[in-house]
C-alpha cells in the first residue's frame, strides 16, 4: 500500500495546487515540498522490501484480456532508485523554497515539480513498458514546464521547446522498440518477459537499439544531446533535480529494467557495444566541451552529459556487474551532481543571477560553506580517493579494463578531463580575486539553502562506502578495493587533471586558452547544433519549396486558375459571336434557313 | 400562251427575297438597309398571292382568300414599321449625322 501513497500523493499535491491553491503561494510551496518529503519517508520505510509481486489492476482490458496493467514493481533497483528520486527532490524542494521565495509563479512552479515527483515516480515503480512509456512522456511534459518556467524570456521558451522536440525524436524510437519487445515477448510486463528460442540475432540487436533510442533522447546521449545545456535555462533547482540527477537518469535506468528483466545475454554483441561506443563518445565529447564553457551552469550540464555518457557505456559493456555498476554510477552521481547544482545555484543567487565563471572569482572567503560543499561535489565528481564517485569510477574503470580496453582508455581520458574542467570551474569561481562588482557583494546564503547543500555532501562523501550502499543500493555489488591498474589510472587522471587545470587557470582574468580554433569549437559545442540547425532549416526550405510548388503550380495554376482560364477561354468563343452586328446575324440566319432548307428537303 | 405557272412566280419571289437578304446583309447604309428589308416583304407578299391564285376552289372557283387577307395585313404593318423605323433613322441621324451602320457602334459590348 505504501508504493500506492508514494505515486498518488505528489499527484494530490499537484492537482490541488492547480485546481485550487494558485492564489496562495506560500501554502502552495509548503504542501508541495510536505508530499516530498511523505514519499522520502515512505520510500526509507520500504527500504529492505523486494517486492516482485506486482501490485496491479487492469487499466484497459481487451477482448477480456487484459491489455493495460497499471501497477507497481518494488524491488531493490526501484527502491534504490526512489531512494535517489525522493531524497535529491526534498532537497531540490527545501532548496527551492529560498531559490524561488520571490518569484512571481511560485505556485505554478511548485506544482511543477509535484507533476514532476509523480511522473518520475511512475517511471520508476512502472510494472511494464507501457505505464513506463506513459509517465515518460509526463516527465518530459513536465520537464518542458519547468525549462519553460520563466516563459516571457525567449531563450527559455526556446529551450523547452527543444528539449521536447528533441526527445520526440527518442520517443518515436522507443515507441517502435516497444511494440518490438511486445511482438517477441507477447507481454509488456518486465517481470513476465521471456524470449523465444530461434530468434535472429537482428530482430534482437534492432529491438533493443530502438528501445535504446529513448534513452538515447531523454539522458541526451550523441546525437541528441543537443536538449541537454540548452535546458539549463529553467530554474536552478530544477537542473539539478530533472536535468542532473533524476529524469536524465531515467533512460539509464529503463535500459537497466530490461537487462535485468531480460538479460543482456542475449542480445547480440554488436547491439550492446554499439550502446557503450555512443555512451562513450557522448562522455568524451560532451567532456571536451566542458573544458571550454562559461557558463557555470552550462559546464555542469556538459558534465552531467560525459557522466551519463559513463553510464550508458557501462550498460553497454554488458560484462559481468555492468548493469548493476551503470546503477551505482547513477545513484552516487545523483548526489553530488545535485550538490553542484544547488550549489551553482546558491552561487548564482548571491551574485544576483550572474552566471558567467570570469565574473565570479573569490567567492571562497564571501560563502564558506558554500564553497566547501562545492569542493566535496567537485572531488566526488572528479572521483577523489574517499569520496563516493571514486567508488563508481573504479568500478567502471575496473570492468572496462576486464572487457574492452578501448573503453578503458576512453573513460580514463574522459577522468583527466572531468578533473580539469571542474578543476578551472573551482579555480576561477572560488579562487584568486573578484572581478566583478556582483562577486564583491556576494554574501553567504541563507540557512534553508545550505541545509540541502550540507545533507548532499554528507550524501556525496559517504553514499559510496559499504556500510551505507549497502542498505541504500541493494543491488550494488561492493567489489574490495584493490591497489592495481584502474587504482593507478584513477589516480593519474585526477593528478594530471588538476595539475593541468592549476597551472592553466591559478590566477587568471581570462581564459588562457580560448584563443585556438580547437578551443573556439569546444567553445561552440563543435558547431553540432549549428549543423542541426542548418539541417533543419534546410529540410524545412526544401519542403517550403515542393509545398510551394504544389500550391502554386497544381492548386493555384491547374486545379483554381485551370478552372477560371477554362471558363474565360469558352466566354472568348462565344463573344465572337456576340459581335452586335445585325448584318453578321442575318447572315447566319440566312445560312441558316438555306441550311434548314436544304436538311427537310433533300436529306431524307 | 402559256399562263404563267405557280413555280415561276415562286422563283420570281425567290431571287426577290435573295436579293433583299443580301442587301440587307451587305450594304452600310441604313436607308438601303430599309429598303431591302420592304423587298423581302414584298417577296413574301408574293408568294402569298402567288399561292391564293393557284389554290382555286374546287366548288366555285374562286381563289383562296385567306393568303390574300394575309398579304393586306402584311402591308399595313409594313407601313406602320416603315413609319417608325424612318423616324428613328432621321432621330439617329440628327443625333449621329451618319447612315453608315459600320460607325454606328457604341452599343458593342
Amino acid at each position: 500500500m505504501h508504493a500506492w501513497l508514494l505515486l498518488l500523493l505528489p499527484l494530490l499535491s499537484a492537482a490541488a495546487i492547480h485546481l485550487g491553491l494558485k492564489k496562495n503561494a506560500h501554502l502552495s510551496a509548503l504542501i508541495s515540498t510536505g508530499s516530498a518529503l511523505a514519499t522520502l519517508i515512505l520510500t526509507i520505510l520500504l527500504l529492505g522490501n523486494d517486492i516482485k509481486e506486482p501490485l496491479q489492476f487492469a487499466w484497459a482490458s481487451f477482448g477480456g484480456e487484459p491489455l493495460i496493467n497499471i501497477g507497481l514493481v518494488v524491488d531493490k533497483m526501484a527502491i534504490n532508485m526512489m531512494l535517489v528520486v525522493t531524497g535529491v527532490g526534498t532537497l531540490v524542494h527545501v532548496f527551492s523554497l529560498a531559490y524561488m521565495a520571490s518569484d512571481e509563479a511560485k505556485a505554478r512552479y511548485f506544482c511543477g515539480l509535484s507533476l514532476f515527483m509523480f511522473s518520475m515516480t511512475g517511471i520508476v515503480l512502472a510494472d511494464n513498458f507501457l505505464m513506463m512509456f506513459i509517465f515518460w512522456e509526463l516527465v518530459g511534459l513536465s520537464s518542458y514546464l519547468l525549462i519553460g518556467h520563466w516563459f516571457t524570456k525567449a531563450s527559455a521558451a526556446d529551450a523547452a521547446k527543444k528539449a521536447f522536440c528533441v526527445n520526440r525524436i527518442g520517443d518515436w524510437g522507443f515507441m517502435v522498440g516497444i511494440l518490438m519487445l511486445w511482438a517477441i515477448t507477447g507481454t509488456l510486463t518486465f517481470g513476465e518477459m521471456n524470449l523465444p528460442e530461434g530468434l535472429t540475432a537482428g530482430i534482437l540487436g534492432a529491438t533493443l537499439l530502438c528501445i535504446f533510442c529513448g534513452a538515447v533522447g531523454k539522458s541526451a546521449q550523441a546525437p541528441l544531446h543537443v536538449w541537454l545545456p540548452d535546458a539549463m535555462e529553467g530554474p536552478t533547482p530544477v537542473s539539478a533535480l530533472i536535468h542532473a540527477a533524476t529524469m536524465v537518469a531515467a533512460g539509464v535506468y529503463m535500459m537497466a529494467r530490461v537487462f535485468v528483466s531480460v538479460g543482456f545475454e542475449a542480445f547480440p554483441q554488436w547491439s550492446t557495444d554499439t550502446i557503450a561506443w555512443v555512451g562513450g563518445i557522448t562522455s568524451l565529447m560532451a567532456a571536451l566541451m566542458a573544458t571550454q564553457q562559461n557558463d557555470i551552469k552550462k559546464i555542469l550540464a556538459y558534465s552531467t552529459l560525459s557522466q551519463l555518457g559513463y553510464m550508458v557505456l557501462m550498460l553497454g559493456v554488458a560484462h559481468g556487474h555492468s548493469t548493476e555498476i551503470s546503477m551505482f554510477h547513477l545513484y552516487t552521481h545523483a548526489w553530488f551532481k545535485a550538490l553542484l547544482f544547488l550549489g551553482s545555484g546558491a552561487i548564482i543567487y548571491a551574485c544576483h543571477h550572474e552566471q558567467n565563471i570570469w565574473k565570479m572569482g573569490g567567492l571562497f572567503k564571501k560563502m564558506p560553506i558554500t564553497a566547501i560543499t562545492f569542493a566535496v561535489g567537485t572531488l566526488a565528481l572528479a572521483g577523489f580517493p574517499m569520496t563516493s564517485g571514486f567508488f563508481s569510477k573504479e568500478q567502471i574503470l575496473h570492468e572496462t579494463l576486464h572487457s574492452n580496453i578501448y573503453l578503458f582508455v576512453l573513460v580514463a581520458v574522459v577522468a583527466a578531463m572531468t578533473t580539469f574542467y571542474m578543476g578551472r570551474l573551482f579555480i576561477v569561481v572560488f579562487l584568486g580575486e573578484n572581478r566583478s562588482k556582483h562577486s564583491k557583494d556576494a554574501a553567504e546564503v541563507k540557512p534553508i539553502m545550505l541545509l540541502p547543500l550540507v545533507l548532499l555532501a554528507v550524501m556525496a562523501v559517504f553514499s559510496g562506502y559499504k556500510f551505507v550502499a549497502e542498505p541504500l543500493a541493494p543491488q550494488f555489488h561492493h567489489v574490495p578495493f584493490e591497489a592495481k591498474t584502474p587504482f593507478f589510472t584513477s589516480i593519474g587522471a585526477i593528478l594530471l587533471g588538476a595539475a593541468g587545470a592549476f597551472v592553466f587557470y591559478f590566477n587568471k582574468k581570462s581564459d588562457p586558452l580560448s584563443n585556438n580554433p580547437v578551443s573556439k569549437a569546444f567553445a561552440n559545442r563543435l558547431y553540432i547544433d549549428k549543423g542541426y540547425d542548418q539541417l533543419v532549416k534546410y529540410g524545412i526550405n526544401v519542403k517550403a519549396a515542393v509545398i510551394d510548388f504544389l500550391d502554386g503550380f497544381i492548386i493555384n495554376g491547374l486545379i483554381v486558375g485551370g478552372l477560371a482560364r477554362c471558363s474565360a477561354a469558352l466566354g472568348q468563343l462565344f463573344n465572337r459571336a456576340q459581335s452586335g452586328s445585325l448584318q453578321t446575324y442575318s447572315l447566319l440566319m440566312g445560312v441558316g434557313v438555306l441550311l434548314v432548307i436544304y436538311l427537310t428537303v433533300f436529306v431524307k | 400562251m402559256n399562263p404563267v405557272s405557280l413555280s415561276e412566280y415562286l422563283m420570281v419571289s425567290g431571287i426577290l427575297f435573295a436579293i433583299g437578304l443580301a442587301g440587307v446583309i451587305v450594304r452600310r447604309n441604313i436607308i438601303v438597309i430599309f429598303m431591302c428589308l420592304e423587298m423581302m416583304l414584298a417577296a413574301a407578299n408574293l408568294t402569298l398571292v402567288a399561292f391564293s391564285r393557284h389554290n382555286l376552289s374546287t366548288f366555285d372557283g374562286l381563289p383562296d382568300y385567306n393568303g390574300q387577307v394575309l398579304v393586306f395585313f402584311i402591308i399595313t404593318v409594313a407601313a406602320a414599321e416603315v413609319a417608325v423605323g424612318l423616324a428613328i433613322i432621321v432621330a439617329l441621324y440628327r443625333a449621329r449625322q451618319t447612315v453608315n451602320v459600320d460607325d454606328l457602334t457604341s452599343m458593342r459590348g
